[in-house]
């Protein structure tokens, strides 16, 4: 149906400015050309450039040329402990904070999907902290994790529960950072739920119903799969944000303790920024790119429909 | 069981979820307490939740003072307006070019765009760094802003609210003799608001939010945004124990959005689901 209208707007418009659709084709190009020069500068030559220049080892400062080390940079990554390390605390963070924000977000959406006025005030306390900077975040949990006399051990305390040291143990840091992500996380996936859960055919539910299915059933048999589509999109989402968002690292721990909270663009940004060891950062941000495409095009069609809104 | 059903089971519900939520708010509500404690409450209660009898504003103004948070508001307002401004423009004519031209290559150009979902721009930061230093705009606001300039997400977004609106209009314009540009300045945006506004509260959200990038580009105290201030302002506190002041500083730059949110509450929810392609 849009094909059809499409040619007939085409047509009108072609006969009157160009007599020949190619001028057409030409207005198409130029009105893509602003968006297709920044994209180039910043996200396809980058690809490009940091693919060639991690090949090359650039001495910082010392105006020396660069000298081509061919995959150097990326044996000296893949042997650099502390980067073995950032990719797997990489795997255990997004594991970690994906399922509690899944079960959470699916939880909040299910709570708040009746309209009244609980359900919206929930909806705000739940989504709100999706809205606030996560170095904003950070510097709240950066008090609340305080040894002692922080929000979580000053009531931890009065419960007679001493807790342990939240992000200078290195045993519990990581987890301490995954708790931040998901109070932050778990209200923004909650709205593509709400938004499922619309989607969810009610005669299916009510037929369950009526077959006796109690609520729980209801909810692995009929719900659930309904929500497979959300489910998906959401994860998809919420990986290529665990893997490009390290604000809270750089401000509570700066990767520590001993690297236990290093993740994979955290390591990237102390390569290049702290450590000025260009050949390296550009050969981790490479390596990065690529689980980010293969993320991605395992799952295009979720980022379609995502797109087009109706995720 | 009729009763247990009927009263008890929602009774628990609700208490459980106000239990949790006020779990959720808990870090908000320790924030406002706390910015308002005055100094002599001492830091040993510094986290309790309740409220000091007698408020005060003095952290503000300690946070106002120690931190330059005016400097800090113009450069966030130049850098999130400035993206949002070429934003427009950008994801308007391509939005357009996607929704109602036909040109060969246009799908596999809808894939290039989508690209720039995954390849979201923090995974580049590296090279990116060097192509502002090229530009020479290291250490500038517009290198804060120029990796945004295209947004893939916006792009998007106008296509999906060019394609819905009906065509009779443009149509209409068209045989009158309008050309392109006056179709969509005249026909299509004033009908596209809905969409142009929900990419603009999430554009805003996100760049007023955005920290890694800035931090790599700016070097100059007076180039600096508010979280840059807000995250230098955090490790001072560390040493100084001023959770009060730090409390102020959280909340001054976390109002505007939650002003915003408040106020438009509908809207934001709204859009942001429509932003899950920005992730």
């Amino acid at each position: 149906m849009s094909v059809a209208s499409t040619s007939s707007v085409d047509l009108a418009l072609g006969e009157r400015r160009a007599g020949r659709p190619r001028r057409l084709h030409l207005l198409g190009f130029a009105l893509l050309a602003p968006s297709l020069l920044f994209l180039a500068l910043f996200t396809y030559l980058p690809v490009v450039r940091v693919a060639i220049e991690s090949l090359y080892d650039t001495p910082h400062g010392t105006g020396a040329a660069a000298a081509f080390v061919g995959l150097g940079n990326y044996a000296k990554v893949l042997s650099d402990p502390a980067f073995r390390q950032a990719a797997l605390n990489n795997l255990v963070y997004a594991v970690g904070v994906l399922a509690p924000t899944l079960v959470l977000a699916l939880g909040f959406a299910l709570a708040v999907q009746r309209s009244s006025r609980f359900s919206t005030v929930l909806r705000t306390v739940f989504f709100f902290p999706s809205l606030v900077p996560l170095v904003a975040a950070a510097s709240l949990f950066f008090f609340i994790f305080l040894p002692g006399v922080g929000l979580l051990d000053y009531y931890l305390g009065k419960l007679g529960i001493r807790g342990p040291n939240w992000l200078g143990d290195s045993d519990i840091a990581l987890w301490s950072v995954i708790g931040l992500t998901v109070w932050k996380n778990a209200g923004y996936y909650m709205l593509f739920y709400i938004a499922g859960l619309q989607n969810v055919p009610r005669d299916a539910v009510e037929a369950a119903m009526i077959d006796g299915a109690n609520a729980w059933q209801r909810l692995r048999f009929v719900i659930l799969p309904a929500l497979a589509p959300t489910t998906a999109f959401v994860t998809v989402i919420a990986l290529i944000q665990l893997l490009t968002s390290v604000d809270h690292v750089i401000v509570l721990t700066r990767g520590g303790p001993s690297n236990a909270t290093n993740l994979l663009l955290y390591y990237i940004f102390q390569s290049a920024h702290e450590n000025f060891d260009y050949g390296k950062a550009a050969a981790a941000t490479l390596i990065s790119v690529a689980i980010l495409l293969a993320i991605s095009f395992g799952s295009l069609r979720v980022m379609e429909r995502g797109a087009r809104g109706d995720g | 069981m009729g009763k247990l059903e009927k009263h008890v089971w929602p009774a628990i519900g609700v208490a459980l979820l106000s239990a949790i939520a006020f779990l959720w708010a808990s870090p908000f509500l320790w924030t406002l307490v706390a910015s308002f404690r005055p100094d002599s409450a001492g830091s040993a209660d510094m986290a309790s939740l309740l409220p000091d009898l007698h408020p005060t504003l003095e952290n503000f103004r300690s946070a106002l003072e120690s931190g330059s948070f005016g400097v800090y508001y113009v450069n966030t307002l130049i850098v999130v307006l400035g993206v949002l401004a070429v934003q427009c423009v950008t994801v308007s004519l391509a939005g357009y070019a996607f929704a109602r031209l036909r040109f060969p290559g246009r799908d596999l150009l809808f894939y290039a765009f989508l690209l720039q979902l995954m390849l979201v721009p923090p995974a580049l930061i590296v090279p990116n760094l060097r192509t502002v230093v090229d530009l020479g705009l290291y250490d500038t606001l517009p290198g804060v802003m120029a990796p945004y300039f295209a947004s893939a997400f916006g792009t998007f977004l106008m296509r999906q609210t060019f394609r819905a609106l009906p065509r009779d209009f443009e149509e209409a314009a068209a045989i009158d003799g309008a050309p392109w540009w006056a179709i969509i300045w005249y026909v299509l945006l004033p009908m596209a608001k809905p969409g142009l506004i929900a990419f603009a509260i999430v554009s805003v959200t996100t760049h007023w939010n955005e920290f890694l990038w800035p931090l790599m580009v700016i070097s100059s105290p007076a180039n600096q945004t508010l979280t840059i201030g807000l995250a230098a302002f955090t490790l001072g506190a560390e040493s100084g124990k001023e959770w009060g002041v730090l409390a102020a500083g959280t909340l001054l730059v976390m109002a505007p959005l939650a002003v915003a949110f408040i106020a438009f509450q509908r809207r934001f929810v709204d859009s942001f689901v429509f932003s899950g392609v920005k992730g």
